[in-house]
């Protein structure tokens, strides 16, 4: 009984009486409640999504308009902001290119294969997703701060990890490492072997049959797991402020420039990257919605 | 307590659920609802229930509107195919959340529930599963303790919705026998809907056969077996033969050959010849009402399965003849129809 | 390799990419994470107790677990009531209204940060109205529930949703056929049977509040013992170089994560018990 049938009985074709015939005295729809009660429901739960929801995200474009499109455009133009943005990219591009070959390569050892262990391994990938985002970033302090574990041996190379793109970039790896093998696996593991294995019992090597059959299977798997890990890994704030060392203009992230621009007052400034990052979150929810209908649609069940 | 119902119409945008049905299902009758999907038979049923509603037409409890009381005021038990029992309680919660739910003017009081919850945990014969969870039971429990449950509640009528659906063959069986001798016990108006023709006619008193809304006919089990009204009820009940023929004034005939079969009363035009399968006499050729040479011969247990290909006609039919006389391919036979029926096409 | 018991298969690669992902696992998110307990245990318990028991740091970890809480109690009731409109009902917007459950989840934690500062300021559009009432939520611990409330939206809701929608219409019928009214229905049969979703929605929003930190540090006074969260004061320990401190109140948040997981994990085995049974 779908809700489009329930919805049915509350609105009956209307059917002429014949002639000593009583229509039925009372129609109860047993799986609805009063109408008044309805409507309470509906409205308490559109209150509460657009107060806490809703409004956000229109202070957010509003503050940043709020001295009009120049300022708006003069506050996305600056320095500083160009430097914020293309490290954000750069930052997540590493981190979701990582995680790709990462999610693939771990995707297909745990979907293809059997061994004793797999619901611990996969729990271990799941790790990151309960660290809160400060502690990210101080676990890779601890690692290559300067009083950390590998810190005299880093300064001895000369190398810099922390306040420098690598530790950002490894901060964001960390936060962002489940999203792909998450999108992936549930997937593969429906596909199962058997494509595979005809693949190999016809000649075709290993990657040939990674690249010509799998691959072309999970293809919106992979855009999706790629799409969540890119907005994560480009709006990630707490682990990537931890690792950065806050230096403008070079280790300054959009959300951390977000920050900084707010503490100093500098709200349209604030805002106008905050909308950028918003607006990311949007396309985010909406190509999302998008591939979520292509998964569904690669879900049917096959005839075996 | 009787069931009345009038010229029922229960419309989907142009299908027809139900098309003008009536019935009247008298005091503590177990009454049966056959019919393949779509038939109309579950819609019925569910509006005798109060879980829909029609678009005109009457349904009274003795003599009064049903239709004035929604679900929960008409004092139905219903069994669903699927038991629906809340898997979040234990059976003996389930048994007794009828009672528990009454208003309060008419709840009995805790020991009162308990006692009625015992009662009928031993009426079928689960007492010892009252502290498990449906989880933990197997379908044919599930099934009884369901059936508990609706008849906690001191129903009217007890309604079942292909009630044994669910299960494998050999419960179904048992749980067939089990209901006819439960309603022997308590004698309670039942109507139960089933789409397996064999449960129809081994349980109820009398069998109300539907086809795409409309019903086909009702009776006793034997008399929709014996002398079935329309083409629909021959073919669904009990397997037939059904052999293409044409009917013209008053004779039969097959691809235009005269055979000796009554034709009185039937109007002209293709027909259906129906004879059930073992009521076919093997007779030696020349004899009989209709000749054939046998194709191929199948035997299993205490019957011989024959494909026939008969004098004229367009494709062979398969009859069962006992082994005494065994039969081979490329014999050719007479065959006696001991009964039959031709309905138009 | 050998600790790994492998069937054997036709399937190319194994050895290749289970050793990749190990390698890779160990590098990114165990040899890190392991480094945390490794600092932690150079601490004696002595030392540690006093970090963990100081006033100042006491006050950030009820802080943070107990506001989480409560922020994860109004998403339980306020989730139920969103999913139920969702699920059980049809109007104009249902759609728009169900992607923006979403919208905490993916909007960057920053931005939900400085907007809900703005948004309840003194002069914010909400604040104003609420300070007007005596309520100043701002750099209070209320700012900081708020902003809790604001990320947990779509744990309970997003949980609960599938688990509503499945539900079999025949239990509903089957209590309405034994005489139940509407809410004896909703509350006897309905919710009970959505507990361990419930509860499950319930974990994963606290799970989240505790450790969120963008949303809650632009809001939140962040004074000290008044309105400071535990993660900031890691932050705080970091900057002052007391890696000890900071590593021993991220040991207590990250125990309390696991023991989460952990619940969430009995709590979805317990939920799969009350699956339709066709």
């Amino acid at each position: 009984m779908t809700i489009e049938a329930t919805m049915a009985r509350e609105h009956p074709v209307p059917q002429e009486a014949r002639a000593g015939t009583p229509l039925p005295a009372v129609r109860v729809d047993y799986r609805c409640e009063p109408r008044a009660v309805r409507i309470a429901i509906i409205a308490i739960a559109v209150t509460f999504l657009a107060l806490f929801v809703v409004l956000p995200l229109i202070v957010v474009f509003a503050s940043a308009l709020s001295k009009g499109m120049v300022a708006y455009f003069a506050a996305l133009s600056d320095p500083e902001a160009l430097s914020a943005i293309r490290l954000t990219l750069l930052v997540a591009a590493i981190s979701v290119g990582i995680n790709l070959v990462f999610g693939l390569t771990a995707a297909w050892a745990i979907t293809k294969f059997d061994f004793r262990g797999k619901t611990f391994l996969i729990s271990l990938i799941d790790l990151p997703f309960s660290v809160s985002p400060v502690i990210s970033g101080l676990i890779f302090v601890l690692l290559f701060g300067a009083q950390g574990f590998l810190g005299p041996f880093l300064e001895d190379h000369h190398v810099q990890v922390l306040f420098a793109v690598p530790g950002l970039a490894l901060a964001t790896t960390f936060v962002t490492f489940p999203f792909v093998a998450r999108a992936l696996i549930p997937l593969m593991q429906e596909q199962g072997t058997q494509e595979e294995e005809a693949a190999i019992s016809l000649g075709a090597s290993g990657l040939q049959t990674f690249f010509r059959v799998t691959l072309p299977n999970i293809k919106w798997g992979v855009l999706y797991g790629v799409l969540l890990c890119n907005a994560r890994a480009m709006g990630e704030f707490g682990a990537v402020s931890v690792v950065s060392g806050h230096i403008r203009g070079e280790t300054n992230t959009m959300p951390l420039l977000v920050e900084i621009l707010y503490n100093e007052y500098q709200f349209v400034a604030s805002f106008a990257i905050a909308s950028l990052l918003a607006m990311l979150a949007l396309i985010t929810l909406i190509a999302k919605t998008v591939l979520e209908r292509h998964l569904d649609e690669g879900k049917l069940p096959h005839d075996d | 307590m009787t069931i009345e119902v009038k010229n029922l119409v229960k419309k989907y945008g142009a299908f027809a659920a139900l098309d003008n049905v009536s019935i009247r299902v008298a005091d503590g009758e177990l009454l049966a609802l056959l019919g393949p999907s779509g038939s109309g038979k579950t819609t019925l049923l569910r509006i005798i229930a109060g879980l829909d509603w029609p678009d005109s037409g009457e349904v009274s409890f003795d003599g009064e509107n049903a239709l004035a009381r929604g679900a929960a005021e008409r004092q139905v038990g219903f069994v669903f195919q699927h038991y629906a029992l809340f898997r979040h309680m234990t059976v003996f919660e389930n048994v007794a959340f009828g009672l528990r739910v009454q208003p309060r003017a008419i709840r009995r009081n805790e020991a009162a529930i308990r006692a009625r919850v015992k009662e009928l945990l031993d009426l079928v014969q689960l007492d010892w599963l009252a502290n498990r969870y449906p989880g933990q039971l197997s379908g044919g429990q599930r099934q009884r303790i369901a059936l508990a449950r609706a008849l906690a509640i001191e129903p009217r009528i007890l309604l079942l919705d292909e009630p044994f659906g669910a299960l494998d063959a050999k419960v179904r069986k048992e749980l067939r026998q089990w209901l006819r001798a439960l309603h022997d016990q308590i004698h309670m108006t039942s109507i139960f809907v089933t789409h397996d023709q064999e449960e129809a006619l081994e349980v109820a008193n009398r069998v109300v056969v539907m086809d795409k809304g409309r019903i086909e006919q009702m009776g006793t089990p034997n008399d929709v077996y014996d002398n079935p009204a329309s083409a629909f009820v021959h073919g669904f009940i009990g397997e037939s033969i059904e052999l293409p023929v044409d009917v013209a004034n008053g004779e039969v005939r097959i691809g235009g050959t005269q055979v000796p079969l009554a034709a009185e009363g039937l109007a002209n035009g293709p027909s259906i010849l129906f004879i059930r399968r073992h009521d076919v006499q093997v007779s030696p050729v020349g004899s009989g009402a209709l000749q054939g040479a046998v194709i191929r011969v199948r035997s299993f247990g205490p019957v011989q399965r024959a494909e026939v290909m008969i004098a004229h006609a367009q494709l062979p039919i398969e009859i069962d003849a006992p082994r005494d006389r065994e039969l081979r391919p490329g014999d050719i036979v007479g065959l006696k129809p001991r009964r039959y029926r031709i309905f138009a096409a | 390799m050998a600790a790994i018991a492998v069937r054997r298969s036709v399937l190319p690669g194994f050895g290749l990419t289970m050793g990749l992902t190990l390698t890779w696992l160990s590098v990114i998110v165990l040899i890190p994470l392991a480094g945390l307990f490794l600092k932690t245990s150079e601490l004696s318990l002595d030392q540690f107790w006093v970090i963990v028991s100081s006033r100042r740091t006491l006050n950030a970890l009820k802080i943070s677990f107990g506001l989480a809480f409560l922020a994860a109690l109004v998403n339980l009731v306020m989730g139920t009531i969103v999913v139920w409109a969702l699920v059980r009902y049809r109007f104009p917007g249902r759609r728009l209204l169900d992607a923006i459950v979403d919208v905490p989840f993916a909007l960057p934690t920053a931005v939900a940060g400085v907007a809900l500062s703005a948004l309840f300021a003194e002069k914010g559009w909400l604040g104003a109205p609420l300070a007007a009432l005596g309520l100043k939520v701002a750099f209070t611990p209320i700012g900081i529930f708020v902003a809790m409330v604001f990320i947990g939206i779509p744990f309970v809701v997003r949980t609960v949703q599938p688990v509503l929608i499945e539900l079999d219409p025949e239990i509903e019928e089957a209590a309405t056929s034994l005489g139940a009214n509407r809410w004896q229905t909703v509350t006897r049969v309905i919710l009970p049977s959505l507990v361990p979703a419930l509860l499950t929605g319930l974990a994963l929003a606290f799970a989240r509040a505790v450790g969120e930190y963008g949303s809650v540090i632009f809001i939140a006074g962040n004074l000290p013992n008044v309105s400071e969260i535990a993660p900031l004061l890691i932050v705080i320990r970091l900057s002052e170089f007391r890696y000890a401190d900071a590593t021993a109140i991220a040991v207590v948040m990250l125990v309390a994560a696991f023991l989460i997981i952990f619940v969430v994990n009995r709590l979805q085995r317990w939920a799969q018990t009350r699956l339709p049974m066709h």
